[in-house]
């Protein structure tokens, strides 16, 4: 009996660690918590609002986010912006969709972000997901940089502590006071690398926090579930295993 | 219906008895209800519950899923994120059946591996035990198809290394990748037919699990001793086990519910942890990853397929290269399995009885998790020498331990019957029980 329990602890075991077998580079991940981690996690709204600003004043330019609807703003988990905040934003970024006969008209709050593959850089929709630890990993790329450049075959790269093979393609996105926060918060490089990856977080899994919420009632409701059956259990079995 | 004797189903008159006569429907329910089940399992059976729930929990989801799902080079991953963003309640849909498949797994190898701890695939169970690889390997293709569907790098790559797999084949290799890809590389027409096919099996499964469960039902459980639950009266049939509902169901019950708990905690803390980031990249035929991994449940005959290369001297000796090498190893590494039955020679069914065999046991399952460790592992430095070792274990278990350990080894004196082991474990004295006094601190000493 006690070697089949270990052999199942073993199993739960090693199926725990298999996340630690994803392959990994040497990278340098900043130590940095987020607001959004952990089964309580919310995301922090202002900071939220605060990334979107920083991803519309820097990197909208090179980077889409063909998969988030402009209604979506409107989550009240995420950025939390009214409809007239909505479009408010999308008239003041001059966003623009091709209507039926290919005409640019002002793009609508049910229209999404714009697929932007000029630059080669990645889509944001997904960002966060799509790289291991992606948040940290956002957040350590953006303050990674260590002011190192080089050129190879006519393209300069940056060296970066947090990107595999230490050198990007990306030049410095963020310095400090790259935009002017809405909402005054001094707009310094570590503060707007945290909002943005707030912010991006958010766009990548909306539905963080409905689904921690959840997950929280679920696990109290089963654990409760399984003491009563715990007991029914024992109960039922008595009379066979102590017959009287 | 089973071998094993059961009180007979009396429907009541009316309409019971006009189904009965017509439809016996009423007598299987009782035959299920009642199936009499070894008083003596241990938590170790409990996965068979498990897994019929996963199978349904996969279906469900997986069907609802479906009706929101598209299928194209595009259309894929941007209904995944439709599912994830705007259908409501569609981010715990996908999230419960991408865990649920891994889930499922960690059920499914549970329960291969009590199986050959307790000798489960011994005479007479020897087709109960082969539907059950059958089962197995059509959850492995299954899951497969079912990771391509969001068409994401790693679903694409992924795709593409394993259908090449049958490239290896002699002759008709070629030919056979175009047929599987439907056109002259993996694409929207691999895609579509894998999206098809992943409807399909699950319901392959189900039929195979029908066989397997009547299988069981009709030569009965195995149980921790080995020892055959006596069947020549119901007298003793009643001494040996106890009725399905209420014992095994309510235990069968609780450790779901556990089980549901561990499931739970991924599914919505932690749900992209067994999956991995690559597949939130739309598919590009153009950059490859740079490391093409299968899920967790794949790496150990991963680790077998890469472990056999050209630089191997058995592979200068074989009239083909190592590729095809690999693919055997690969799909020999499973189907040795069917073969378990004759190869185990031991006079005994369970390992606890078994002093040299028990070794080799956790030896099988120690190699099993390396393989997996090593199968998510570069093919660089040491791990390749690692997973050849893993792999030339795994079959050395089974052709060469599994016959002569049974034929050297002096097993330990079995119970008399299930009756005596379960009596002893829980200290029952036959004395006490028949007099009807026992002691008060027996009574409230725990269940276990």
């Amino acid at each position: 009996m006690n070697m089949i329990k270990s052999a199942f602890a073993s199993l739960v075991l090693a199926f725990i660690t298999t996340g630690a077998f994803a392959a990994g580079g040497d990278v340098k991940h900043a130590d940095v918590e987020f607001s959004f981690e952990g089964p309580f996690g919310v995301y922090d709204r202002a900071a939220v609002q605060r990334g979107l600003q920083i991803y519309q004043g820097v990197c909208s330019g090179c980077h889409g986010m063909k998969f988030v609807a402009f209604r979506t703003l409107a989550d009240e988990n995420g950025p939390g912006l009214s409809n007239d905040q909505i479009k408010a934003f999308i008239a003041e970024a001059g966003y623009e969709v091709e209507d039926e006969t290919g005409e640019l008209v002002p793009a609508q709050t049910y229209d999404y972000f714009p697929a932007v593959t000029g630059a080669g850089a990645p889509d944001m929709s997904l960002l966060a997901k799509a790289r291991a630890d992606g948040a940290v990993h956002i957040y350590s790329i953006l303050t990674g940089y260590t002011g190192e450049e080089k050129e190879v075959a006519g393209t300069v790269l940056y060296e970066n502590t947090a990107y595999p093979g230490g050198w990007i393609n990306m030049a410095p996105p963020l310095w400090g006071d790259d935009v002017e926060y809405t909402d005054g918060t001094e707009a310094t490089l570590e503060r707007e690398a945290r909002d943005v990856t707030q912010f991006l977080m958010w766009a990548a899994e909306p539905t963080l926090v409905e689904r921690k919420q959840a997950g929280v009632r679920n696990i109290i409701f089963l654990i409760i579930f399984a003491v009563m059956l715990y007991f029914v259990n024992r109960r039922v079995w008595a009379k066979v295993k102590h017959p009287e | 219906m089973g071998n094993i004797p059961q009180d007979h189903y009396e429907p009541k008159p009316g309409t019971a008895t006009w189904l009965e006569d017509r439809l016996p429907i009423g007598g299987l329910i009782s035959h299920l209800q009642n199936f009499p089940t070894p008083k003596n399992l241990n938590y170790a059976y409990v996965f068979g519950g498990i897994l019929v729930l996963f199978l349904v929990i996969q279906i469900v989801t997986g069907i609802v899923l479906s009706m929101h799902y598209q299928v194209g080079d595009e259309a894929s991953f941007r209904s995944v994120e439709h599912i994830m963003r705007d259908v409501n309640g569609g981010w715990l849909l996908r999230y419960a059946h991408a865990n649920g498949a891994s889930f499922f797994f960690i059920a499914v190898y549970a329960h291969i591996f009590r199986g050959l701890y307790y000798g489960s695939y011994k005479a007479p169970r020897e087709l109960l035990w082969i539907i059950g690889v059958l089962i197995y390997v059509v959850m492995m293709a299954t899951a497969f198809m079912g990771y391509v569907l969001p068409w994401g790098q790693m679903s694409f790559w992924g795709a593409k290394v394993i259908t090449s797999l049958f490239g290896a084949i002699p002759l008709v290799g070629d030919s056979l990748t175009t047929w599987l890809w439907g056109g002259p590389a993996v694409g929207e027409a691999t895609l579509n037919r894998m999206f098809s096919l992943h409807y399909l099996l699950p319901f392959v499964i189900a039929g195979l699990t029908v066989l397997h469960i009547w299988a069981l039902h009709h030569v009965g459980n195995t149980n921790p001793t080995g020892v055959e639950i006596r069947k020549d009266s119901i007298e003793n049939v009643k001494k040996d086990t106890v009725p399905f509902t209420p014992y095994i169901a309510i235990k069968d019950l609780y450790a779901i519910v556990v089980f549901l708990i561990i499931f739970v905690a991924f599914t919505f803390f932690a749900p992209n942890y067994l999956g991995h980031p690559d597949n939130y990249i739309e598919a590009n035929p153009l950059v490859t990853p740079a490391h093409i991994v299968p899920e967790w449940y794949f790496l150990p005959f991963y680790a077998i397929l890469r472990a056999i290369t050209d630089d191997l001297w058995i592979m200068m000796i074989m009239p083909f290269d190592a590729k095809l090498g690999g693919v055997l190893a690969m799909f020999g590494a499973i189907a040795v399995l069917a073969f378990i039955p004759w190869l185990d020679t031991s006079r005994v069914r369970s390992t606890t009885y078994r002093p040299i065999y028990r070794w080799w046991y956790w030896i099988l399952v120690a190699d099993f998790f390396i393989l997996m460790w090593v199968g998510a592992k570069p093919a660089e430095g040491i791990y390749p020498i690692i997973a050849l070792i893993g792999t030339v274990y795994w079959f050395a278990h089974f052709l060469v331990v599994l016959p002569v350990v049974g034929l050297i080894e002096k097993p330990l004196a079995l119970p008399e019957t299930v009756e005596d082991a379960f009596n002893k474990k829980h200290g029952i004295n036959d004395q006490v029980s028949t007099t009807g006094k026992q002691d008060d601190a027996a009574a409230l000493q725990p269940a276990e």
